[in-house]
């Protein structure tokens, strides 16, 4: 491929509930790029990404983070491979009882890197970057769907991750809100140069946003490629799960 | 042959969650020690638990005292003792009532709150945030609440107390006429130091319980809203019963 590789997951098995959610996923994540893993609901895409962050551990295989094996490390390593990462979750995960201002300025204050003039200086900056320049006194119960994935993704962009993990980014939102949140991923992207992982089934918007794409299919990784080639497989599986969308949108 | 399989998966299912619930009551008290220490948070949690269950306690207890005082009054006057009415009230408050009906209203109140708050902070994976973030949601979320339980349940349990003895004079001498003076007097020569030594005891161990047992229902509550209903439900259960259970065990030791 000859980017280098950031992540790299080896024959990563996970049961959940009696039921074998991954059967030996491999996987390579290049570094600097967006890479988006799609795949039917139900196939494991989120458990997947949980695996990457550590929330979940393997039952058997390897997760490597700039290659140290996070699946059988000591939690106090564990977090301090995870200040590499942020993550965007499938509902925002906004802390509700903190508004909008204190849930991006949090990880700061938290970590204590910053001053809280600092603090207060670059939460703005952030807010006015997602497009939230005078939502930063609202609580998320006052957010529409769109409005608390950009405070996520504010929060998550914050520390200046080197890895942004993102769980179904445009679930849940409309067609013209979910074409905003992509570009401005997009846009972050750009700015700030990290790692993107999405998890997502919005087929075909993610393929131009998408430096590569892989599918999950049956626990397994079916096919990774560049976004480009990634529509050209002829794989009948791959076929079938992204021309469903097409044929939706013609008609 | 499945009967026995099944008698055994519980059992060991059982236990399982005992050891899961003592690693997590030790974990939770393993981090009060590690900076940064929460000093806002414990605050804001015995505003929440202490100082916002003030009123139902003095509700309760002022009623406990009152019916102490009632019923005290009706069985020592057969005996013509009434004289003896204010170490009646006063030695089964300290002792028994007040740490133990303080601690189920607590339970109530603030127990329940504290697992729906944390269950639903699971369920939204505000917790999951939390360790993305690489801050550890027990040092974060359960430290402070455990202090603060550990700290406000005693103070209560006091109030509980010296309301219910007002209660019992309020009705003793107020209501049927029992001296004042020997209502306190008779106090002061039967409350022992023993006596409010073992009811601090038992208040300090009812305010781990509580917060033990509500927050680790709440930090293991099933992704649903069902779970969530169910959680909070067993959380005031299974912690009242601890209490009650733990009280007979603390007084026989005690005794």
């Amino acid at each position: 491929m000859g980017t280098p590789i950031i992540i790299q997951l080896k024959g990563v098995e996970k049961t959940l509930g009696g039921q074998p959610v991954l059967r030996g996923v491999d996987l390579a994540i290049p570094k600097g790029d967006i890479t988006t893993i799609i795949g039917p609901s139900g196939e494991g895409k989120s458990v997947l990404l949980k695996h990457i962050i550590g929330l979940m551990r393997p039952d058997r295989g390897q997760v490597l983070v700039d290659g140290v094996n996070i699946a059988q490390i000591h939690d106090r390593e564990l977090n301090q491979i995870r200040k590499k990462f942020s993550m965007l979750f499938q509902s925002a995960a906004l802390f509700d009882s903190m508004d909008v201002f204190d849930n991006v300025a949090f990880p700061l204050r938290e970590k204590r890197l910053v001053s809280e003039s600092d603090v207060q200086r670059y939460v703005p900056e952030m807010l006015e970057r997602v497009g939230l320049g005078k939502m930063g006194h609202k609580f998320p119960a006052e957010l529409s769907g769109g409005m608390k994935k950009r405070a996520g993704l504010a929060r998550a962009l914050v520390m200046g991750p080197e890895i942004i993990l993102f769980d179904e980014p445009t679930t849940g939102l409309d067609p013209l809100m979910a074409h905003a949140i992509h570009d401005l991923i997009l846009a972050m992207h750009k700015t700030f140069g990290f790692t993107g992982i999405m998890v997502s089934h919005e087929i075909p918007r993610i393929f131009p946003i998408s430096d590569w794409v892989a599918m999950l299919k049956n626990g397994k990784i079916l096919a990774m490629e560049r976004s480009e080639e990634f529509q050209r497989l002829s794989d009948p599986l791959v076929r079938e799960f992204i021309s469903v969308p097409d044929a939706m949108a013609t008609t | 042959m499945n009967l026995i399989q099944g008698i055994g998966a519980r059992v060991v299912a059982q236990i399982e969650e005992m050891g899961a619930m003592l690693l997590f009551l030790l974990r939770s008290f393993g981090w009060l020690f590690q900076p940064p220490f929460r000093l806002f948070q414990i605050i804001k949690q015995m505003h929440f638990i202490g100082f916002k269950s003030t009123f139902v306690v003095i509700l309760t207890a002022l009623f406990t005292g009152m019916v102490l005082a009632l019923q005290g009054y009706y069985s020592l006057r057969k005996f013509g003792s009434e004289g003896l009415l204010g170490s009646a009230v006063a030695l089964s408050m300290i002792r028994e009532l007040g740490p133990v009906l303080a601690s189920l209203m607590v339970t109530a109140r603030a127990g329940s709150a504290m697992t729906a708050e944390i269950g639903i902070m699971r369920i939204t994976e505000q917790i999951d945030a939390l360790e993305t973030m690489a801050i550890n949601s027990l040092h974060y979320l359960i430290t402070p609440k455990m202090v603060a339980s550990l700290i406000s349940v005693p103070l209560l349990v006091a109030l509980f107390d010296v309301v219910g003895i007002g209660g019992g004079y309020l009705v003793g001498v107020n209501l049927l006429g029992v001296s004042g003076g020997s209502y306190w007097s008779s106090i002061e020569s039967a409350v022992e130091w023993e006596d409010v030594y073992g009811g601090i005891l038992k208040s300090i161990s009812f305010g781990i319980i509580i917060s033990w047992v509500c927050c680790y229902k709440g930090y293991f509550t099933k992704m649903s809203a069902e779970g969530l209903g169910k959680a909070t439900t067993e959380s005031v259960v299974l912690a009242s019963v601890l209490i009650l259970m733990w009280d007979y065990v603390l007084t026989s030791i005690l005794l």
